[in-house]
């Protein structure tokens, strides 16, 4: 969507800089003059968001790394060192391990963002599965960064997830020894896991770039779902209207953000990872932290090893299909009847699993996360593949501009496009 | 078919040196991964039982892993005994599992000696629990009876007998 860079340094400098590496036009084309559609909403604003809390983990962790000691009869008590003598330590843990649950919160705001408004479908589908993939780089990072206090849930939290790969059959047992590089969960799976949390994010930094190389060559979706036919008419420049809205939404975020980690910084997390790890006794209840429930849920849900293992990861990869799955022309979910209730029921089933996930594998429990599993496969399987051939839409706005119009913003979009300076 | 040229040779060459290349370094990166030579040097482990009383349950570290040695009643021993073997989820016979524990040629079915992880995912069972008052897998609830057979899932298997032998009438060696 952005052409060749007219973009010309004011200085001197800037110029003989530029002309031996154009950094600054590529900024310049990417988020300033970068054209965004008119209609956005907020829920376009939690791409920024996401950027914003990859960069605060990278920094609060690298910093962490400076006090931790990596080796399993030393690391629990260098957490505890750095909650109670490191300068700022007690803050920078909780930002870490908070910046963590707030990192998945906004992740799944965004998924669900592109589910709704179909931001997987045509031309956007490889920008799709490299979110899937950055989905699936985070994962494995925050799994790895939880063994690292090696308290009680670190340390069986590590041992059930490790254990999955035993469910293959035959080349299952020598995989998992080697991940654990012994017999069981020990210093050299501590050791390998911190070596390899370190690594992962900046390998999420790679794909992130790659994620947004891929959006700005097809551009944003928007609300309505409909293509931007006159960048005129339809988008506004990045700088400053999405700048601005952005970096609101950001500071709204953060307030959200230090409340946990001022006023509940334990609150997510589990009592038990404050006692250190003991091979031989296992906690009661081993639950992960709640942004894998959902996951955990359909694990528990299938009565075989194997199949529960199959479920889980499939859970995940399926993912990566929706964009052939679903087989309806209209991207927005806001022109699809049908389509929204089945959406909706899927948001709520994906929070019930979360919440069954958190509960002991019995009676009821175990059939309501039967059921809501069904309906989570069903969803990929079934209601999106039909609906796109049965469902009739509504009649979609012609473009982005008739749609903000329709919505009586003419007054108001007149007067910003003419005077962006003024208060309105 | 024209000549070999003399850059066909090289450009064969090339490609042999890189694939055997990439490969003798791929193996080292892959195989590093695996246990050490100071954890393949597992020690045994001595364990005296008579501090074991009837009924009850010692657990004891081996290669890193807890190991119960289980001191069982006639009783447990009757019923594990006479359970139909074939209707089990993995299939085996007391006699079987207890086929280590003997003394000079003489069969001691009360010392049941299991690796003490779960079958499912390796959480550590807890002892006289559950419907068989064998063991219960407080993770995913996977039920285990006096014999550490499995008789509820999801485990698959039966808890893992480890290789032991009894050395004197109250000393036990694990591994
Ligand atoms: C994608 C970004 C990252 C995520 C999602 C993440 C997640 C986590 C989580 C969930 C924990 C456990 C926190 C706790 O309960 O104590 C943790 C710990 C840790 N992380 Fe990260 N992390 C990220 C990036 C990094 C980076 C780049 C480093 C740099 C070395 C790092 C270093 C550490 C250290 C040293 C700990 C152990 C100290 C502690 O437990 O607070 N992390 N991480
Ligand atoms: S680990 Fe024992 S039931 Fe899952």
């Amino acid at each position: 969507m952005s052409g060749p860079s007219t973009y010309v340094p004011k200085s001197a400098l800037g110029r003989w800089f530029e002309s031996r590496l154009p950094i600054g036009g590529l900024i310049h084309s990417s988020f300033v003059v970068y054209p965004t559609p008119k209609n956005l909403n907020y829920f376009w604003a939690f791409g920024g968001i996401l950027s914003l809390m990859l960069v605060a983990q990278i920094i609060t962790g690298v910093v962490l790394a400076m006090h931790y000691t990596p080796e399993a009869t030393m690391a629990f008590s260098s957490v505890e060192n750095i909650m109670r003598n490191v300068n700022y330590g007690w803050l920078l843990r909780y930002l870490h391990a908070n910046g963590a649950s707030m990192f998945f919160f906004a992740v799944y705001v965004h998924i669900f963002r592109g589910m709704f408004y179909g931001s997987y479908k045509a031309p956007r589908e490889v920008l799709w599965i490299l979110g899937v993939i950055i989905f699936l780089l985070m994962m494995a990072t925050a799994f790895m960064g939880y063994v690292l206090p090696w308290g009680q849930m670190s340390f069986w939290g590590a041992t059930v997830i490790t254990n999955l790969f035993s469910a293959l059959p035959g080349i299952g047992e020598p995989i998992v020894t080697w991940l654990w590089g012994g017999y069981s969960v020990d210093n050299p799976t501590l050791n390998r896991f911190f070596a390899l949390h370190y690594l992962l994010p900046f390998m999420i930094v790679g794909v992130v770039i790659l994620h947004v190389w891929a959006l700005h060559v097809t551009g944003q979706n928007n609300p309505a779902g409909v293509e931007v036919k006159s960048v005129e008419r339809d988008t506004v420049p990045f700088t400053p209207y999405a700048t601005i809205k952005d970096a609101f939404a950001m500071v709204v975020f953060l307030i959200l953000y230090s409340w946990f980690v001022f006023y509940v910084p334990n609150y997510l997390g589990d009592a038990d990872n404050y006692i250190v790890a003991n091979p031989l006794v296992t906690p009661a209840h081993i639950v992960p932290e709640w942004y894998f429930l959902p996951f955990y849920a359909i694990l528990r849900s299938i009565p075989s090893k194997l199949g529960g293992v199959i479920a889980m990861f499939g859970s995940i990869a399926i993912l990566a299909f929706l964009p052939w799955l679903d087989t309806s022309k209209i991207r927005s979910g806001r022109f699809r009847p049908l389509f929204q209730i089945f959406f909706f029921g899927f948001v709520i089933a994906a929070m019930g699993l979360g919440y069954l996930g958190s509960k002991p594998p019995e009676g009821a429990y175990v059939i309501a996360g039967r059921l809501l599993s069904v309906y989570y496969f069903a969803y990929f399987l079934v209601i999106l593949p039909l609906l796109g051939l049965f469902e009739t839409p509504r009649t979609l706005p012609a473009t982005i501009a008739d749609d903000v119009l329709a919505k009586g913003g003419s007054a108001i979009l007149a007067g910003a496009a003419q005077a962006p300076s003024t208060k309105g | 078919m024209a000549e070999p040229t003399r850059r066909d040779f090289l450009y064969i060459a090339t490609g042999a040196a890189a694939v055997v290349g990439v490969g003798s370094v791929a193996w080292p990166l892959v195989s590093q991964m695996n246990p050490d030579a100071s954890t393949l040097a597992l020690a045994s482990t001595e364990v005296d039982v008579s501090s074991i009383a009837e009924d009850s349950i010692l657990t004891v570290k081996w290669r890193g892993k807890p190991v119960f040695v289980r001191h069982r009643t006639a009783k447990e021993i009757q019923e594990a005994q006479s359970v139909a073997t074939a209707s089990l989820i993995d299939p085996q016979s007391d006699q079987d599992r207890v086929k280590q524990s003997t003394l000079a040629g003489k069969a001691r079915p009360e010392w049941l000696v299991v690796i003490g992880v779960c079958t499912h995912l390796g959480c550590v069972p807890l002892g006289h629990q559950g419907d068989y008052d064998g063991w219960f897998c407080p993770c995913h609830g996977s039920q285990y009876d006096p014999s550490g057979r499995v008789r509820r899932g999801p485990a698959p298997k039966n808890l893992e007998v480890p290789t032991y032998a009894f050395t004197a009438d109250t000393k036990l060696t694990i591994g």
